[in-house]
């Protein structure tokens, strides 16, 4: 069974057997509204939590988004680069930016469940 | 936030949706729930209403105004025809750009009327004044309201609410009665298409903007669009693509400067303008990636070396593509040359190409 937590940043981190899938929420899609440009990191590449690890554009802005786990990149989401407006459709589901193997559990239980995460949205 | 002014139609743009920001002094809607991809496409396709009411209008008073005017502008203002309007360059002392603002004769009358740029406004007829003393005076008029409609479907919108106004031709400006309110309407604007723009009292503004978004070919349009559609059009953001660090020869925008001014050389800074070679050169780029390159993005020659940088960027939605414009050493500002633009560290292909990158369609004739 997959868990899913969410960042301050606004990413979300589904923990399934060891491999994290890492997206942005529907609030940071919305936020940033029409998804032009995406990049995301290649299959092999090592990741810290908290650095720079994709690119997302709208049509007036560009952001980071953070690794919000460590570990090392299994697999990026090519169909983004073709079709970025896939992350303002489904941002939770199939717009996620890409896969890593994590390099220990401690960082995903720290961050938020969805529960503290609608409490910190609400916050803004 | 509560300093931040608010135009006439500032309820109206609350009531349908629009996101929020902080613009040139004023509290000004962005985008509406359509989005920004959405609005852009819409103009281009049928019509957008824009509010610019945050944009510096006044009357220009005096024995003659437009030999007054050109004291600090390089443009053509006494030869302008009564009835139409046309583009100048605001130039300081230096001959370097202050602003830009479009300037208007209207028939049958002495006053002449101006539209400068939101964020400059006070200190531009403050300029101006000082300029003009004792040949002519300045009255500001901000409580005004000024709405632009543009898009192909402008002309016939704006005609059932106004009977006769689409006979009116590019940069042709009559006084006209809209939605039963005493106008200034112009055959101008400022994303590339045909379209008006709409100077009403301030509180007839909210009326004429629901007559017109009563229309069902007519959405309202942020300012996230309006930079969009201008960017394409090849059009220039001031203190963006233009301020005071640089000359109209620098800006490329030397088509504003009057044949009969550059003889009479008696603008602000005409020696340097006229005489002087620009060492760099305002181009437009399309990069060749995906990739949009943004304000501030450095511009490097093919061996590394940074020759100009971005002053205007991002994504144009009828291109698919992103678009940009900077200012590049004048021997890159060939249309054609390869540069690589620095985006986050690394070199993105890109080629310096004509504006504008969607072709306008004013209505000529």
């Amino acid at each position: 069974m997959s868990e899913t937590r969410y960042s301050k940043d606004h990413e979300w981190v589904s923990v399934d057997g060891g491999i994290a899938t890492v997206g942005i929420t529907q609030y940071a899609a919305e936020q940033l509204g029409d998804v032009v440009f995406v990049e995301v990191p290649e299959a092999g590449r090592a990741l810290n939590a908290g650095g720079e690890a994709a690119v997302v554009e709208s049509v007036k802005a560009a952001s980071e988004v953070y690794a919000p786990v460590s570990g090392t990149v299994t697999e990026g989401n090519a169909a983004l680069a073709d079709d970025p407006a896939k992350v303002n459709a489904d941002p939770e589901g199939d717009a996620w930016f890409f896969k890593v193997k994590l390099s220990s559990n401690d960082e995903f239980a720290k961050l938020m469940t969805r529960a503290q995460y609608d409490e910190f949205v609400k916050g803004l | 936030m509560t300093d931040l002014r608010k135009t006439p139609l500032h309820a109206l743009h609350l009531e349908l949706g629009a996101k929020m920001v902080p613009f040139s002094g004023y509290d000004m809607p962005v985008q509406y729930p359509a989005g920004i991809l959405k609005e852009h496409l819409h103009t281009r396709e049928k019509a957008g209403l824009f509010d610019v009411s945050h944009m510096g209008q006044a009357f220009l008073k005096g024995a003659d105004p437009a030999k007054a005017l050109e004291r600090v502008t390089p443009a053509d203002v006494v030869g302008l025809k009564p009835g139409m309007q046309r583009y100048g360059l605001l130039l300081n002392e230096a001959g370097t750009i202050k602003d830009d603002f479009m300037f208007t004769k209207l028939e049958g009358e002495a006053d002449m009327y101006l539209v400068v740029n939101a964020g400059t406004k006070e200190g531009d007829y403050e300029y101006i004044a000082g300029k003009l003393a004792g040949a002519a005076t300045v009255t500001t008029r901000f409580d005004r309201a000024l709405l632009a409609l543009q898009g192909p479907r402008a002309g016939a919108v704006l005609e059932k609410l106004s009977p006769g106004i689409d006979a009116l031709t590019f940069m042709h400006v009559v006084r006209a009665t809209v939605a039963g309110c005493p106008a200034i309407v112009s055959r101008s604007g400022y994303t590339g298409e045909d379209g008006f723009e709409i100077s009403i009292e301030g509180a007839d503004g909210e009326r004429v903007a629901r007559a017109l978004l009563g229309d069902a070919d007519v959405l309202p349009i942020g300012l996230g669009a309006r930079d969009s559609l201008r960017l394409e059009a090849g059009l220039c953001l001031y203190g963006h693509d233009i301020d005071e660090s640089v000359n109209p020869a620098e800006a490329t925008l030397m088509w504003s400067v009057a044949k009969r001014r550059r003889a009479e050389r008696d603008f602000p800074g005409a020696a340097t303008i006229l005489d002087g070679r620009p060492r760099k050169k305002r181009v437009g780029i399309l990069p060749i990636g995906k990739a949009p390159a943004r304000e501030h993005t450095p511009i490097a020659d093919k061996s590394g070396r940074v020759v100009g940088e971005i002053t205007s960027g991002g994504f144009g939605p009828s291109l698919n593509a992103p678009v940009a414009m900077g200012y590049v050493e004048a021997e890159f500002a060939a249309d054609g040359t390869h540069l690589d633009l620095i985006v986050r560290g690394k070199p993105m292909p890109a080629r310096v190409a004509p504006m504008p990158f969607v072709p306008h369609r004013y209505k000529r004739t």
